[in-house]
């Protein structure tokens, strides 16, 4: 994706994750400034389904050609799927970190830890 | 995720065309410079089948000139620099008293009495310092032309023909220099790199330098960054100083004995041939990681000794490196286990270069 993009329905973590919450579950990702900097992505390690991610915290690393980068949980909870596909195809995170580069789902332990996340606008605000 | 600081960074005359073309720059050595346009791998590939361009303005270049000035080099530089002849070009060290490497660099002879020579832009301070504080016994002059030259790297199985198809002459050989004007431009061509291809480096006026670049840029050659400079240099296992050369470790540790003569009685050669005489405790070793993950600058070996550049290759497509192993363990063919980032990721000692031209 060549082209700078915050989608208006997801919300936003200050590390530059992504939260799409559905109901109790979300999907996290990585934003398009963060894939951006990284540059092409080589390696991605899935965590396990069934590890607990705590908001704020790094629960995984994605790593491009110059850097390793740590991966913050937008919000709390367990891992219930992890996007299999980028093992062998990481760097599907530089071309649709909105959709088929997402990373894992998670079921929330407290979905009103969402009230703290950014909209698209206050994300992209931080960005300038 | 560096973003460079808009105060205090130095530019290079092609700053504003690196913006242009959408480069993301970066704080190196004082300087603010590209690290990438359109992604490190494509750079480096593009450098690998055709040609890319490199600014490295951001290098350094001392003039030395006068009846004396080959005896200073001599007694400067590790490498016997009366086998330099005019027009040709050299690889050195300057090393301290003990062996400890200041820096890595090449030096063109312009003429008889007449020598230009490359620092690394960290180093070219102490470099030029290193140089005057030995130039008083010398009957030789030692001048800074850093602000007089930009530097422009065109590399890649078709960078030669690029770069002669807008020369007024034909380009000089491998290790060699010459005068030559490039879009009209008059300057040093000299056939050198750091990308394991062959390749040309032009070394011109500042104000010509945008007009050159425009010139290679439209007749095909691929803008690179820094970042690719680093993965081709990588692969082609030259050193970077900083990373695999420094002064806590010596040319014989770092693989460099064949730049040193130490028979022309330069600085810190009683140091070097007794390393080379006893056999070093550690050696500079290529290797490869077996699987996925990248080792970087840091990792420590298991074991014992220590990751210096570490990368990923787009030619190899695996993690690579090069580590400070006990010397028994930097033959090709041994395993190593690379404690990175608290994961063990096991590894094989290849021989050097792990990436040689037209493979």
């Amino acid at each position: 994706m060549a082209q700078a993009s915050y989608p208006e329905d997801l919300l936003y973590h200050v590390e530059h994750d992504w939260a799409r919450v559905e109901g109790a579950q979300a999907t996290f990702g990585i934003t398009w400034y963060a894939q951006d900097a990284l540059g092409e992505v080589v390696y991605f390690d899935p965590p396990s389904v069934g590890t607990e991610v705590a908001k704020d915290q790094p629960y995984t690393e994605v790593e491009s050609v110059k850097a390793v980068s740590d991966v913050f949980a937008p919000l709390s909870g367990e891992i219930v799927a992890v996007n299999e596909g980028l093992a062998e195809h990481p760097e599907t995170i530089n071309e649709d970190p909105y959709g088929e580069g997402w990373l894992v789902k998670v079921k929330l332990s407290d979905p009103s830890e969402a009230q703290t996340l950014m909209d698209a606008p206050s994300y992209q605000e931080g960005l300038e | 995720m560096t973003s460079a600081a808009e105060t205090d960074l130095r530019r290079t005359p092609l700053f504003e065309r690196h913006r242009a073309a959408g480069a993301k720059l970066v704080e190196f050595a004082g300087w603010e410079l590209p690290v990438q346009y359109a992604g490190i791998r494509e750079e480096h590939l593009a450098v690998r089948r055709a040609a890319g361009v490199f600014d490295v303005s951001h290098m350094g270049q001392i003039h030395t000139r006068g009846p004396q000035a080959q005896a200073l080099l001599q007694r400067v530089l590790s490498n016997d620099v009366r086998r330099i002849p005019e027009g040709g070009a050299q690889y050195a060290l300057m090393c301290r008293e003990d062996g400890g490497v200041l820096e890595d660099l090449f030096t063109y002879r312009l003429g008889e009495c007449e020598y230009l020579t490359v620092t690394n832009a960290a180093n070219h301070e102490r470099d030029l310092a290193w140089l005057l504080a030995q130039a008083g016994e010398f009957d030789a002059d030692v001048i800074d032309r850093r602000a007089e030259f930009a530097m422009l790297a065109v590399q890649g199985p078709g960078a030669r023909e690029l770069v002669r198809s807008l020369a007024d002459g034909a380009l000089p050989a491998r290790m060699h220099c010459c005068e030559r004007a490039v879009v009209g431009a008059p300057m040093l061509v000299c056939g050198t790199g750091y990308t394991g291809e062959d390749g040309v480096e032009l070394l011109l006026d500042p104000e010509a330098a945008a007009a050159v670049w425009d010139a290679l840029l439209a007749h095909g050659a691929t803008p690179a960054g820094l970042g690719a400079r680093d993965t081709l240099r990588l692969e082609a296992c030259f050193h970077l100083y900083g990373n695999d050369l420094s002064e806590d470790r010596g040319p014989i540790e770092a693989g460099l004995g064949w730049c040193c003569k130490e028979e022309t009685g330069f600085i810190g050669a009683e140091a070097v041939a007794a390393k080379r005489s006893e056999g070093p405790a550690e050696r500079l070793a290529a290797f490869v990681i077996d699987g996925r993950g990248i080792a970087r600058a840091g990792n420590p070996i298991l074991g014992g000794g220590v990751v210096t550049s570490g990368s990923y290759s787009p030619c190899l497509e695996h993690g690579i490196g090069m580590a400070y192993l006990p010397a028994a363990q930097a033959e090709p063919q041994t395993r190593i286990e690379i404690d990175v980032r608290g994961v063990t990721r096991a590894a094989v000692v290849k021989r050097k270069p792990l990436y040689r031209k037209g493979s």
